[in-house]
């Protein structure tokens, strides 16, 4: 299998005042093409942070990650916002990832007009977009306040689709929305991570999502990796304590 | 202890009917007033300017709705001309400080830091500064005329829309809406002009309208000390100013520009209470 991301040592401290909180203590993993990789851990222990990292929105202190072995963290520019045709991000709170005064469509063709796409083209894009992810075309003229949770978070996939990346991270992306919702997407992201070939980095909290979906697993704790893992193995026999513990909270 | 109004639909609807109602009453009488500015040299009954001392210092008749001042000039003429000067200059002043003042705060809020500080401070300094007290300095610097007494005001006013721009920025720069469109490849201009610029547009706007009023007042005020508008041009500022040692005598002359200074204040005030209502029904009184 072909890699596709490595992170090494990546490090950052944020700092509340004069205190330091260390939320990413050197942390390295790798994932490969195709590969749906799950990220574990409680609230605070550095998973979103990670996200951030990786898609360049946070500068970490230490480390490097390489996509495709060329270094993400030195890209500046116009090069930084091409490593977005390469990666892009679903987000906790459908609602809050669309622009309140702009249409969803708008929000989805954002990054095909930012690539010099014309209007008609991006358009013809965005009807594929929409039906990729079931939504209905006219969902395009509709603003987030419009619709539910679920039809906005399809519409999120849709605008992490646009640019045709190889990862989608996905942080949180189903914890927002109530159970039978939270399925259906799911089972979206799984699809689409099938037929486009995609690499997915699913950040959760739940275990039992996580053995539906991922390859592997890694289970993060106080801004350390833990275990890594099949999901199976690491949720039936936990080599770690904090493992065990988590394991034993859910199951 | 405050009891929970509770409002049902029908209410919400009866607020919401008058809401609207009083905006489009409103909005014509604003339009009203902007529409006799706009066309002033065609409505006037009598030349402005024009003077004869042989029917000066007239009260209210049938040829001169408003009397005549002590040169002979039609009143009705002269508050219409000066509608034109106070409130075009009323109006210039308060999109000069909306974009600038507006600016000053999203350059504050996206890059913080340093500059922001050092903005911030300067604003301080003029917030804390009486506004009337330094505009009267910075106009009689710059001498006469109501173009200085629109920078002189504008000098002392943008520190306000700097403030709520940058805060409306701070809140709205973390929203995972912004990290999206960063993910969707935009640069800053076009963060700033396509998300940040619509989304903080509303509370700037709301400002701007109800401080129409406002500045008539302080450029009418400007003018009556001299500072503003220069005889012979009608201004109603002016026009007050010169007929003030008349009040006893000859009433009308300070009367009507004072009355249009009330009226237009008075109906730039309201219509921007109601623009609040409608944009932010969330701070509506009940």
């Amino acid at each position: 299998m072909e890699k596709l991301l490595e992170a090494k040592e990546i490090r950052k401290t944020f700092y509340k005042g004069k205190i330091p909180f260390t939320a990413v203590d050197g942390v390295s993993f790798s994932m490969e093409r195709g590969e749906c990789l799950g990220l574990v851990g409680e609230s605070g222990c550095g998973k979103s942070t990670i996200a951030r990292i990786l898609t360049r929105l946070i500068e970490p202190d230490a480390g490097s990650v390489l996509l495709h072995g060329r270094e993400v963290l030195q890209l500046k520019g116009k090069e930084k916002r091409m490593l977005y045709h390469e990666v892009q991000m679903v987000f906790q709170t459908p609602q809050d990832s669309f622009d309140p005064r702009r249409s969803l469509g708008d929000g989805i063709m954002e990054s095909l007009r930012n690539r010099g796409m014309n209007r008609a083209k991006a358009k013809e894009r965005l009807y594929e977009l929409l039906d990729m992810v079931e939504l209905d075309r006219e969902f395009a003229s509709r603003y987030p306040h419009e619709v539910s949770g679920g039809q906005c978070q399809r519409a999120a996939i849709a605008r992490a689709l646009a640019p045709g990346p190889r990862l989608i991270i996905c942080d949180e992306a189903t914890s927002a929305l109530d159970v039978t919702v939270q399925a259906q997407i799911l089972k979206l992201l799984q699809k689409l991570q099938r037929e486009q070939g995609m690499s997915l980095l699913l950040i959760c909290h739940d275990l039992a999502l996580v053995q539906l979906l991922c390859d592997q697993v890694l289970v993060m704790y106080k801004g350390r990796i833990e275990e890594r893992g099949a999901p199976d193995e690491v949720i039936c026999r936990p080599q770690k304590e904090y493992t065990r513990i988590l394991v034993n909270s859910v199951f | 202890m405050m009891e929970t109004p509770t409002i049902t639909l029908r209410e919400q609807k009866v607020v919401r009917d008058r809401t609207k109602w009083k905006m489009i009453f409103l909005g014509a009488l604003a339009l009203a007033v902007l529409f006799v500015a706009a066309f002033a040299p065609f409505l006037t009954p009598y030349d402005p300017y024009a003077q004869d001392l042989a029917i000066a210092l007239q009260p209210p008749d049938a040829a001169h709705l408003l009397g005549t001042d002590r040169y002979g000039r039609d009143m009705l003429s002269r508050v219409i001309m000066g509608s034109r000067s106070t409130i075009f200059a009323a109006l210039l002043l308060v999109m000069v400080i909306t974009v600038v003042g507006g600016m000053v705060g999203i350059i504050c809020g996206w890059y913080g830091g340093k500059l922001d500080a050092f903005l911030m401070r300067v604003s301080d300094i003029f917030l804390a500064f009486p506004g009337m007290v330094f505009a009267i300095a910075v106009a009689s610097v710059m001498s006469g005329g109501i173009l200085n007494a629109v920078v002189a005001l504008a000098c002392i006013s943008w520190s306000k829309y700097a403030r709520i721009a940058r805060s409306q920025v701070l809140a709205i720069k973390s929203a995972p809406y912004m990290a999206a469109a960063k993910l969707s490849g935009s640069g800053t201009g076009k963060m700033i002009w396509k998300h940040i610029v619509p989304n903080i547009a509303g509370p700037v706007v709301v400002t701007a309208v109800l401080d129409i009023g406002t500045m008539i007042m302080e450029i009418a005020g400007l003018s009556f000390l001299g500072l503003g508008a220069t005889p012979p041009t009608a201004e109603w500022g002016s026009m007050m100013s010169n007929g003030r040692s008349m009040l006893q005598t000859s009433p009308w002359v300070v009367l009507s520009p004072g009355c249009a200074i009330f009226l237009t204040v008075m109906i730039f005030n309201l219509a921007g209470d109601t623009v609040r209502d409608v944009l932010d029904p969330r701070q509506q009184k009940r």
